[in-house]
């Protein structure tokens, strides 16, 4: 059974704009309706997934129309954002309950997974964009959305930043346009495969890596990250840093210099340099942070240059026209590792949630001896640590591993030193989460508080029993060749995507 | 040249958004360099003495086309202008409800956040 591609837009943007109506009688409607959008979104990602089609809108021919392009990495990406936006939305089911405007809320995060998806899916830049923005002004208006002083402070200079990126990007596709006369992916590949390089293309390369860099915070970029994320409500920081950075960030980044202008070594090592900083300085940064949700922010920096790393340790690879299995292990590492990083970061920030929750607190120096009162929490927390840091059994121990092995294998064995040694980074700043926050003596204040149950339980224990399977993905060879496998196919064959858009 | 111009007045715009203190004023820079992007795709379909893309019963299409300027670069604007609109309406109700919390837009005094 083929399914027409919009409705992966269509469904949240319906439920999103039907829910400012529903006024406080019909906030449990609204409630329910939302999340069955969201498992929706998820048994759809689900059937889709390891297809690949095209579809055009009001089928107009492919240059002249705009056209929605399902492949491997679209798939993927799609699975992920579905997933974590399905856990957050159940999560926010009572976490939500504390401010008031729920409706509201709810009508922005749908319009964030509808921008989210629209990027993945798209086959044009200019619609890229706008599905771009759309998810990044509904999320400007997330992070604000508790009004006070600092989330206001922290959604004005994530705005800033986000429109500058913005600018950017619009920039650098008017130059794409008056360069190749086109804005289809697959023909502006073509063109520029046929034309070159020229000057104007170079610039417009550098501005997206610039546009695209700021949206995922890497780290030159990266200043209006820790301010917004912890700000945000928890479920909307679970989305952020979970998906919207990769999204937006890794998922157009990798999409524009491998499909459409095709890697070259200069490229491959600026996402190398880029990556580095961001691993070596967010981990650095975040063991110094007090604020939980703050620490949580900075290692997402941290995370998300593995995932980079690994993309731009393929585009080397590739580009030196070196063996295709070690460019497609760095890749795969670093596919894996944003899957991972989705589920677990989410994870952690749904955690941070409820810990806040009951507690009244983010400060971790308030905190401490909550493993008695918060047990599910506890453990949640506890496995997507194990996770994050690397310990065997879980997910974040794979893709680590197939990181490591694919920069040994292709030579650089500096990048798995420095892969190793963040990992243990990684392991400080865990470790000082479970100390300070669940280990310790139980400050006197917070003895009588309560473990969050309902809804907020089960998307933890959602995401928990996710971080422990996730591992899977890579040793069941069904499942691999079944989801990963044909998502890095999709960057190591390169800018010959215009060819097989063309021919669907 | 026009387009090393429309580069300028976007650095500009990136100069005023990235140096000045006053919030409205870095929305102001925010604004003025995504105008120099919309310039910029205008010009992109722009040629001399070109008349409106709208053709006429009797017109043959190929003179026409070479006669006409490009619609589509006018159509991204138009989609271009409607998201700048968006934004610019919540930057500003963000800055109003900053000052109603602060009593000032100047951000070097709205500084909680550190770190």
């Amino acid at each position: 059974m083929s399914i027409p591609l919009p409705v992966f837009v269509a469904i949240p943007l319906a439920t999103g704009f039907f829910m400012p109506i529903c006024g406080k009688k019909l906030r449990p409607v609204a409630t329910v309706l939302a999340n069955l959008a969201t498992l929706s979104l998820v048994v759809l990602a689900v059937t889709v997934i390891g297809q690949s089609s095209v579809y055009k809108i009001g089928e107009w021919p492919i240059p002249l129309g705009i056209n929605l392009v399902l492949d491997g990495l679209s798939g993927l990406m799609l699975l992920v954002v579905s997933v974590v936006s399905f856990a957050a939305m159940l999560f926010s089911i009572k976490y939500m309950e504390q401010y008031t405007a729920k409706p509201k809320f709810l009508s922005l995060f749908l319009l964030m997974i509808a921008g989210m998806n629209g990027v993945v899916l798209s086959g044009d830049i200019f619609n890229l964009y706008v599905f771009l923005e759309i998810a990044s002004i509904a999320s400007y208006a997330l992070v604000g959305f508790g009004c006070g002083h600092e989330e206001l402070e922290a959604s004005f200079k994530y705005m800033v930043l986000g429109s500058i990126a913005s600018a950017f990007i619009l920039f650098g596709i008017a130059l794409v346009y008056g360069n190749t006369g086109n804005l289809n992916m697959a023909y502006v590949a073509r063109a520029i495969q046929s034309s070159g390089l020229n000057k104007g293309l170079a610039f417009a390369l550098a501005l997206f890596i610039v546009g695209f860099g700021l949206k995922s915070a890497l780290v030159p970029f990266h200043a209006w990250l820790p301010d917004a994320h912890p700000s945000a409500p928890a479920p909307i920081s679970a989305m952020l840093s979970g998906v919207l950075i990769k999204t937006l960030g890794v998922y157009a980044l990798s999409r524009v210099v491998f499909n459409i202008f095709g890697v070259s070594p200069q490229i491959g090592w600026v996402l190398v340099a880029l990556a580095l900083l961001s691993m070596v300085a967010g981990a650095f940064l975040a063991i110094g942070q007090w604020d939980f949700k703050r620490l949580l922010a900075y290692s997402s920096i941290s995370q998300v240059g593995y995932v980079v790393l690994g993309i731009g340790l393929g585009a080397v690879i590739l580009s030196h026209g070196g063996n295709l299995a070690w460019a497609s292990l760095a890749i795969l590492g670093g596919l894996f590792h944003l899957a991972n990083h989705a589920v677990y970061k989410s994870l952690l920030f749904l955690t941070s949630g409820s810990v806040e929750m009951s507690t009244g607190t983010r400060e971790m120096r308030q905190m401490g001896g909550l493993a008695e009162r918060l047990p599910v929490t506890r453990a949640a927390c506890t496995l997507a640590s194990a996770s994050i840091v690397g310990i065997p059994p879980f997910s974040g121990f794979w893709s680590k591993l197939i990181l490591v092995i694919a920069a040994v294998q292709a030579g650089f064995i500096w990048l798995a030193a420095v892969i190793v040694v963040v990992s243990l980074l990684t392991l400080i700043m865990y470790l000082k989460v479970q100390r300070r926050v669940f280990l310790g003596p139980l400050p006197e204040n917070l003895a009588g508080i309560q473990e969050n149950k309902g809804s907020m339980q089960l998307a933890m224990v959602f995401l928990s029993c996710l971080c422990v399977m996730m591992g899977l993905l890579v040793i069941v060879p069904a499942l691999k060749a079944g989801i990963l496998d044909p998502a890095v196919k999709v960057l190591t064959d390169g800018v010959s995507y215009s060819v097989k858009v063309l021919s669907m | 040249m026009p387009y090393a111009l429309c580069f300028l007045l976007f650095m500009i715009g990136l100069y005023c958004a990235v140096v000045k203190k006053n919030m409205v004023k870095i929305v102001i820079g925010i604004m003025v360099m995504e105008y120099a992007v919309n310039l910029m795709l205008i010009m992109l379909g722009y040629h001399f003495g070109g008349v409106a893309p709208i053709i006429d019963r009797g017109q043959i299409a190929e003179s026409f086309i070479s006669a006409s300027v490009d619609p589509l670069p006018q159509a991204l604007v138009l989609t271009a202008i409607v998201i700048s609109l968006g934004s610019l309406a919540l930057m500003i109700s963000i800055c109003i409800r900053t000052y109603e919390r602060y009593g000032t837009f100047d951000i070097t005094q709205i500084r909680r956040l550190k770190g």
